[in-house]
């Protein structure tokens, strides 16, 4: 049996996508945030193949097709931006500067707290693009000498973070308009955070979407900046 | 047929960004380049919205699907990241809010401010 299913080339998408099922017929049962469907999605994925005894490659083998749309996925996000145009003209200069002071706030909190924990440079580095989308940040740590594969844990579990309490930490914190939670959540959170400002609202998810491509390359920039500097 | 060649769109898209991606010395990804591609097309009116439409927002629905599996991957990593794991969490948790709360006040105030010239 576990033969068939570590040769099987659908096991891993229908896993992926069965647990998903499962994890927004939970949410819709008991609308508690933390029974958020991709959280759930992972954590029941992750228990099936530690409980068969399937390693992650097998899974993978299927499972990867479904990352592969995760490009064509992104430059879809193109079209909501494209719809809230006006309103992106209108509020430009706020948009940026916001983005613009989040990068900063991420670069500066992630080194304070850096500090406080005693890492080295190697493991500060390693978290610094956090916030940003995956293949950005990818790239930027490898570039800084990072650990890339906690790079790519950390930048999704921070987007997991989004994904599963973007709209009440929004709450908490009274950030009210449309256009500035959008902001808030793609800037800290990307990608995986912009899928659920699009479940929050269409101009949420527009400027998300607009955020994560921004500050993506706001923080290249700087850190391009950085290293020519010093 | 529509599907097929608003698929078909976007796919080329995505194929131009990766030879972007590949030829342009700077860490940004393909799918970057796709979006701003895409967007300027449409701004452009190179591209009609509807075109890309529907097959775009499928896409778009289909998201959260496509982060399980480099999510479940954080089970390869575990061994180096248990070493500084409660770090990862706190600094990730904090930051975020942190991150959150000045774009989104910062945002919110300028927006504001320029709302209040413009009514004077």
């Amino acid at each position: 049996m576990k033969e068939i299913i570590s040769e099987s080339l659908f096991f891993g998408v229908a896993l992926s996508v069965g647990t998903y099922i499962l994890g927004t017929i939970i949410k819709k049962k008991w609308d508690i945030f933390i029974f958020n469907p991709l959280l759930l999605a992972i954590t029941l994925t992750i228990s099936t193949l530690l409980v068969l005894g399937i390693d992650y490659s097998s899974y993978n083998e299927g499972a990867k097709f479904l990352t592969y749309l995760l490009t064509p996925g992104t430059v879809a996000l193109a079209i909501p931006l494209y719809e809230q145009v006006m309103l992106l003209k209108k509020n430009l200069t706020a948009i940026l500067v916001g983005i613009a002071s989040g990068v900063m706030c991420s670069g500066i909190s992630i080194f304070a707290m850096a500090l406080l924990f005693g890492l080295n440079h190697t493991q500060y580095v390693t978290l610094l693009p956090k916030s940003i989308t995956t293949a950005i940040g990818i790239g930027l740590s490898a570039e800084l000498n990072g650990y890339v594969a906690i790079t790519v844990s950390a930048i999704i579990f921070t987007g997991l973070i989004g994904n599963i309490a973007g709209g009440l930490f929004c709450r908490l914190l009274h950030i009210k308009h449309p256009i500035a939670k959008g902001v808030a959540i793609g800037t800290a959170s990307h990608v995986m955070g912009t899928s659920k400002a699009m479940e929050i609202g269409e101009i949420e998810g527009a400027m998300s979407s607009l955020s994560v491509a921004v500050a993506g390359c706001m923080t290249v920039g700087a850190a391009i900046l950085l290293e020519w500097w010093i | 047929m529509k599907f097929i060649t608003q698929f078909g769109i976007i796919l080329a898209i995505s194929f131009i960004g990766e030879i972007l991606n590949r030829t342009i010395p700077l860490p940004i990804p393909a799918s970057i380049y796709g979006m701003t591609i895409l967007f300027t097309a449409l701004c452009t009116g190179v591209i009609k919205l509807s075109a890309v439409k529907e097959t775009g927002k499928l896409l778009i629905t289909m998201m959260p699907l496509m982060f399980i599996p480099p999510a479940v991957g954080l089970i390869e990593s575990w061994d180096v990241m248990q070493e500084f794991i409660i770090a990862i969490i706190v600094i990730s948790v904090i930051s975020t809010v942190l991150v959150m709360a000045a774009t989104g006040h910062i945002t919110q105030f300028i927006m504001k401010h320029k709302g209040k010239e413009e009514k004077r």
